[in-house]
């Protein structure tokens, strides 16, 4: 059973419901009620869609504690598992808890290392010129998203998984859908099955045509027994969505914000230190925190979190966003300051669960801000600001068009 | 300092990696940690409590020596 209200907490002021909308004009920063909530209240009960009152954990370490406490679950089948939407929305190995998590994510570990990711460099910062290059050839003005953004990483993780990109409309739809909270229980189904038979095409194809793609050495472990086609299957779509969506709004969302905060868009242009790139990848991140929704988990058994009890069985909600705003983890919080040290943010999450992709987010992001702007020192938004179309919809921040001209 | 690695806890996030790579390095196989050096110099403590600090399933353990 989700958590329900305690007796104790029923003569107490109404439970807010969750999510909470930004305020009007500040689409960098979270709701202004989880920041009083922080101050306040660390630890409180809110409404989700469905009725259940998990618990809201607003502070950084508190956050950190949860997240990486092993007597916690990130079980999305199980009935107790604080939902962000209607419909079974597993995926994979982010669903599931150690050993079985743990035995799948190090099937893929390999692709991620810094090391490897690092080799992919000189492909990446292509695919980063080639973009840049046919777009500048194109119309200006044009829609950063559509020409820019989502192209960069969608090629990545193609590369990666040696999908053609030439199917890239059918699975960027999909997984629009898919992510997005305005999509039924049905549509976003039909997103995953759409993608899962896709992808289940190539996982078998690949099974006799391997070739050097993570999805070969998948492959490799269907035929040792370790892995189910299904399986590889799910994984393979994990990767495809969890590739590109995300990235591509990081980049979009950064541009709008180095655009509105105009010296640290020149710093990061003119310097020639390629240090403040790195610091400037995690501080953006830290600021603009493009997974909004609450990272989601119930207690296994009694524990405590903020010096109060959570009882087995009762659910967690921790929103990213708020905590990288925690004045005691991030001094001055609201300003974007691209040379702070800011490692230790936790826009990919904490605990076992912490994306595994990170260093190949953080490589095209960094590749992406040492080339954009210093190709288009002249890029500007082609619309008012105001009428920036931001995502409130889906569980991935950012924005759905972003007009620029150079 | 000591520091020591618990390869049944990590996650393979390679944070430690980014932060200290002098001191962490993965296994190609899987992106587990392995560890590169257990008692590095001193230069190199700050970037090592950071890595400690950074990972994710707190899978770096420090001691400081006595």
């Amino acid at each position: 059973m989700t958590s329900t209200l305690d007796p104790a907490d029923r003569n107490t002021a109404e439970v807010p419901e969750y999510p909470m909308p930004r305020a009007e004009g500040c689409p960098f920063d979270p709701a202004p009620e989880l920041r009083t909530l922080q101050e306040e209240t660390p630890l409180t009960r809110v409404r989700l869609w469905d009725g259940s009152t998990p618990w809201l954990v607003t502070r950084y370490a508190d956050q950190r504690a949860v997240l990486g406490d092993r007597r916690v679950s990130a079980d999305m089948t199980h009935p107790d598992y604080p939902r962000s939407a209607p419909g079974n929305g597993t995926l994979s190995f982010i669903g599931m808890d150690d050993p079985e998590h743990a035995r799948l994510r190090r099937m893929v570990g390999s692709a991620f290392t810094v090391k490897n990711v690092a080799a992919m460099r000189p492909a990446v910062q292509k695919i980063v010129d080639d973009a840049l290059d046919e777009m500048l050839a194109g119309p200006n003005p044009v829609d950063l998203v559509e020409a820019f953004a989502l192209p960069v990483p969608s090629l990545v993780i193609c590369d990666l998984l040696d999908v053609p990109y030439s199917d890239h409309d059918f699975f960027q739809q999909n997984s629009k859908t898919i992510i997005s909270r305005n999509s039924t229980p049905e549509e976003r189904t039909a997103g995953t099955t759409a993608l899962g038979q896709y992808l289940g095409g190539l996982v078998v194809a690949k099974l006799d045509k391997p070739g050097d793609d993570l999805i070969s050495r998948l492959g490799e472990r269907i035929k040792s027994g370790e892995l189910t086609v299904q399986a590889a299957t799910e994984m393979a779509v994990l990767l495809l969505i969890a590739g590109h969506e995300t990235t591509a709004n990081m980049i979009a969302l950064s541009t709008v914000a180095l655009l509105r905060n105009p010296d640290q868009l020149a710093l990061l242009r003119d310097t020639d230190d390629p240090a403040i790139a790195t610091s400037a990848v995690d501080e953006l991140l830290r600021y603009l925190n493009i997974t909004h929704g609450g990272r989601r988990r119930f207690a296994m058994e009694d524990i405590e979190v903020a010096g109060q009890l959570v009882r087995a069985g009762e659910g967690l909600v921790m929103p990213n966003e708020i905590a990288n705003r925690d004045p005691e983890a991030f001094p001055d919080p609201d300003r974007l300051d691209i040379t702070r040290p800011a490692r230790h943010h936790v826009a990919f999450g904490f605990g076992v669960h912490q994306c595994l992709g990170q260093p190949l987010a953080r490589l095209e992001l960094e590749i992406v801000y040492r080339t954009l702007y210093r190709r288009l020192p002249g890029l500007r938004l082609a619309t008012d600001f105001e009428d920036l179309p931001f995502k409130h919809d889906g569980f991935v921040y950012g924005v759905h068009q972003l007009p620029v001209a150079w | 300092m000591k520091v020591s690695v618990d390869e049944d806890k990590c996650c393979g996030a390679g944070s430690c990696v980014l932060a200290a790579p002098d001191v962490f390095d993965q296994r190609d196989e899987d992106g587990i940690v392995v560890l590169l050096d257990a008692e590095p110099g001193e230069h190199l403590h700050t970037a090592v409590r950071e890595a400690a600090d950074v990972c994710p399933a707190a899978a770096i353990m420090l001691a400081d020596r006595t």
